[in-house]
C-alpha cells in the first residue's frame, strides 16, 4: 500500500478538520466554510504572493500544535500562516480577533472616501461587506481625506485612487497574468499610489482582469461606468469561442442589452479564469455570447434582489393571453413604455463606449420627440 | 334563555301609552339634540378654502432636492428604488460634463429620474434609503388628473426650484412667502 499522505488536524473556532500540510489557516478555514472563514481583502487564491497586506484574515491561535501547545503572543494573518498538526484556531470566536478586526476595518476606512452612492463596485464592494460586517458604526476621523492627481489608464479602465486599499492585487495580475507590467506601487506611505508613472494606457490583453480582482471601487470598467447599478442588472453565464481566453464569463444584463462581462466569480469573490480584454471590453452585444443561464448569486447580496433561479430571465414567458383569446392582444389601459423616458429605444447604453453623458440624452431625447405626438 | 353577556337588557314590550303615541315628546327629545349641535364647534372644514395644517411626519408628493447653489443633489445611486416596494422609481445615471458642475452636486447624476404615481404608496422608504438628502416626500397630496400618463413623474416634475435661479418661485414652494401673507 502507498504511503498516506499526513494530514494535519485543524481546529477552528471549535470546528476540526484534516488538511494537507502547507495549507494556510484561510484556506482551511474556507474549507470548512461558512461563519468561520476569515473575510481578505488582498489574499488571492490564483495570485501567488498575495496576501499579508489588509490585515482583515488576522485570526488567534490558541494552540500551536500538538508538539508545542503554547498559543502565538499575536494575532496571526491567516493567509499567510500555514497550518500545524493540532493547531488551535479562534476566529469570530476570539474577542481579541474581533476587536482587532474593527480597528483594521477602521484603519481601512480612514482614506476611503465612502462615495458608495457613486461607485460603481457598490453592491459587490468587498469593502462594504466587510464594513457591514466588522466595522463600527461611525468614523471618529474628522480630517482631510488624502486625495491624489487623477491618471488616465486608458479607454477601458478607470482609476479611483482615493477608493484604494493598497491590496496589491492588480499588481500581481500585471505581473503574472499580462506579460508585461506597467503599473505598480509609486511613493510611500500615505502617498502611495497605484499609477503608470508615465501616462501610459494599460493596454495589455488581459489586463482587464485587475477590474475584477480589485476588491473596491479603485479600478472599475469604464465601459460600465455609470450605466447602472450592479444590483439593477441581470448576470448570467455566458460564453463565446475566444481564441485567447477560456471565454467563459458572466454577462450583466439590462433587458437584452448586455452593460457589463466579468469573469467568473466563486463563493470567495474570485474569478474561475481569467478572461481577455476583447470579451470583457468588446463584445457587448447579446449576438456574441452564448448563454447559458442565471449565475448564481449569494442569497444575501443586494444582487440577488430580484434574481431568481432556474430559467427565469434567459427565456422569454409565454404570453397566453392571445392565444386563449384567438390572437387578440389584451387591452392594456397604458403602456408604461410609451410614456416613460427611461430605457428609451433610441438610447442604447450599452453600445456607448464611456459612460453616458447629457448629450446623449439629449439626443435620445429629440429622437422620442417626433414620437410622441399622439 | 340565558344571556350571552350581562349587559343585555330585555327590550321593553309594554303597549305604548298616549302620550308616547302622539310621539311629540320624542320628537322635541330630538330636536333638542339637534338645537343642541347648533352651538357647539363645528368639526368640519370648508375644504378648497381652508386647509388642515399637515403633520410635520406626512408623507406625500415627492421632491428632488437641491443644495444651497442649486445644484441637484440625486447621483442615481439606485438605493431608493431598490428599497422602493412598488418598484415604482426608475432611472439613468450620467456622468457629468467639466462644464456642468454648477448643475450637479457630485460626478454621476440621474439624467432621467421617473416615479410612477399609480404604482406609489408613499410609505416614505425612499426618504429612508436616500444618502444624499436628495429625495424627500413633501406635505402635499400628489393632485389628481384625468389621464393616466400624467401620473408618471419624471424629473422636471420633481425637482424644487432652483434657489439661485428662481428665489421668488423657491420661497414659494418652502412656505415662506405664502407665511407671511397668512400672517398680514
Amino acid at each position: 500500500m502507498a504511503e498516506e499522505k499526513k494530514l494535519f488536524k485543524v481546529t477552528i473556532d471549535g470546528i476540526t478538520i484534516e488538511v494537507e500540510p502547507g495549507t494556510t489557516i484561510l484556506n482551511a478555514a474556507r474549507q470548512i466554510g461558512g461563519e468561520v472563514t476569515p473575510p481578505a481583502m488582498c489574499y488571492y487564491t490564483k495570485l501567488k504572493n498575495s496576501g499579508g497586506k489588509c490585515r482583515t484574515c488576522l485570526v488567534e491561535v490558541a494552540a500551536g500544535s500538538t508538539a508545542d501547545p503554547r498559543p502565538m503572543p499575536k494575532l496571526v494573518a491567516s493567509c499567510r500562516t500555514t497550518v500545524m498538526d493540532g493547531m488551535v484556531v479562534k476566529n469570530t470566536s476570539s474577542e481579541r480577533v474581533l476587536d482587532a478586526r474593527e480597528g483594521v476595518v477602521e484603519f481601512l476606512l480612514i482614506n476611503h472616501p465612502i462615495d458608495c452612492p457613486i461607485c460603481d463596485q457598490a453592491g459587490e464592494c468587498d469593502l462594504q461587506d466587510l464594513s457591514y460586517a466588522h466595522g463600527a458604526d461611525a468614523s471618529r476621523f474628522d480630517f482631510q481625506k488624502r486625495t491624489f492627481i487623477k491618471h488616465d489608464l486608458g479607454p477601458y479602465i478607470q482609476l479611483h485612487m482615493t477608493r484604494c486599499i493598497m491590496c496589491y492585487r492588480c499588481v500581481f495580475v500585471a505581473d503574472q497574468v499580462t506579460n508585461k507590467r506597467v503599473h505598480g506601487v509609486l511613493e510611500r506611505g500615505d502617498h502611495a499610489e497605484i499609477a503608470t508613472y508615465i501616462e501610459k494606457a494599460l493596454d495589455n490583453d488581459f489586463i482587464g482582469n485587475v477590474i475584477d480582482v480589485c476588491p473596491v471601487g479603485a479600478l472599475t470598467d469604464k465601459t460600465f461606468r455609470f450605466k447602472n447599478r450592479v444590483w439593477f442588472t441581470k448576470p448570467v453565464k455566458a460564453h463565446r469561442d475566444c481564441s485567447k481566453c477560456c471565454g467563459k464569463v458572466h454577462a450583466w444584463l439590462r433587458g437584452d442589452e448586455i452593460l457589463r462581462v466579468t469573469g467568473r466569480k466563486d463563493k470567495w469573490g474570485e474569478v474561475e479564469d481569467w478572461i481577455c480584454n476583447e470579451c470583457r471590453f468588446e463584445k457587448k452585444n447579446v449576438k456574441d455570447w452564448v448563454i447559458e443561464g442565471p449565475a448564481e448569486i449569494n442569497r444575501h447580496s443586494v444582487i440577488s434582489q430580484g434574481h431568481y433561479s432556474g430559467k427565469i430571465g434567459t427565456t422569454k414567458p409565454n404570453d397566453t393571453f392571445s392565444k386563449v383569446m384567438n390572437g387578440r392582444q389584451p387591452k392594456t389601459l397604458m403602456n408604461i413604455h410609451d410614456i416613460s423616458q427611461v430605457n428609451l429605444p433610441g438610447l442604447n447604453l450599452a453600445a456607448i463606449p464611456g459612460p453616458a453623458h447629457s448629450t446623449d440624452f439629449d439626443k435620445a431625447n429629440q429622437k422620442a420627440l417626433p414620437k410622441k405626438e399622439d | 334563555m340565558q344571556a350571552l353577556t350581562q349587559r343585555a337588557k330585555p327590550v321593553d314590550r309594554r303597549p305604548m301609552n298616549w302620550i308616547e303615541k302622539i310621539y311629540l315628546w320624542n320628537i322635541f327629545k330630538g330636536m333638542l339634540i339637534t338645537f343642541k349641535h347648533i352651538f357647539k364647534k363645528k368639526v368640519t372644514i370648508q375644504y378648497p378654502e381652508q386647509k388642515r395644517p399637515f403633520s410635520p411626519v406626512f408623507r406625500g408628493l415627492h421632491i428632488l432636492n437641491r443644495d444651497e447653489e442649486g445644484r441637484e443633489r440625486c447621483t442615481a445611486c439606485g438605493l431608493c428604488a431598490v428599497a422602493c416596494p412598488a418598484e415604482a422609481i426608475t432611472m439613468e445615471a450620467a456622468e457629468r460634463l467639466p462644464n456642468e458642475e454648477n448643475l450637479y452636486r457630485e460626478e454621476k447624476y440621474a439624467a432621467r429620474y421617473e416615479i410612477n404615481m399609480l404604482r406609489c404608496i408613499f410609505c416614505g422608504l425612499c426618504e429612508e434609503a436616500c444618502p444624499k438628502d436628495a429625495i424627500y416626500l413633501s406635505e402635499t397630496f400628489a393632485p389628481a388628473n384625468y389621464s393616466r400618463k400624467s401620473f408618471i413623474y419624471s424629473k422636471n416634475d420633481l425637482l424644487i426650484p432652483d434657489p439661485k435661479t428662481q428665489p421668488e418661485e423657491f420661497n414659494i414652494a418652502k412656505g415662506l412667502i405664502e407665511k407671511k401673507k397668512i400672517s398680514k
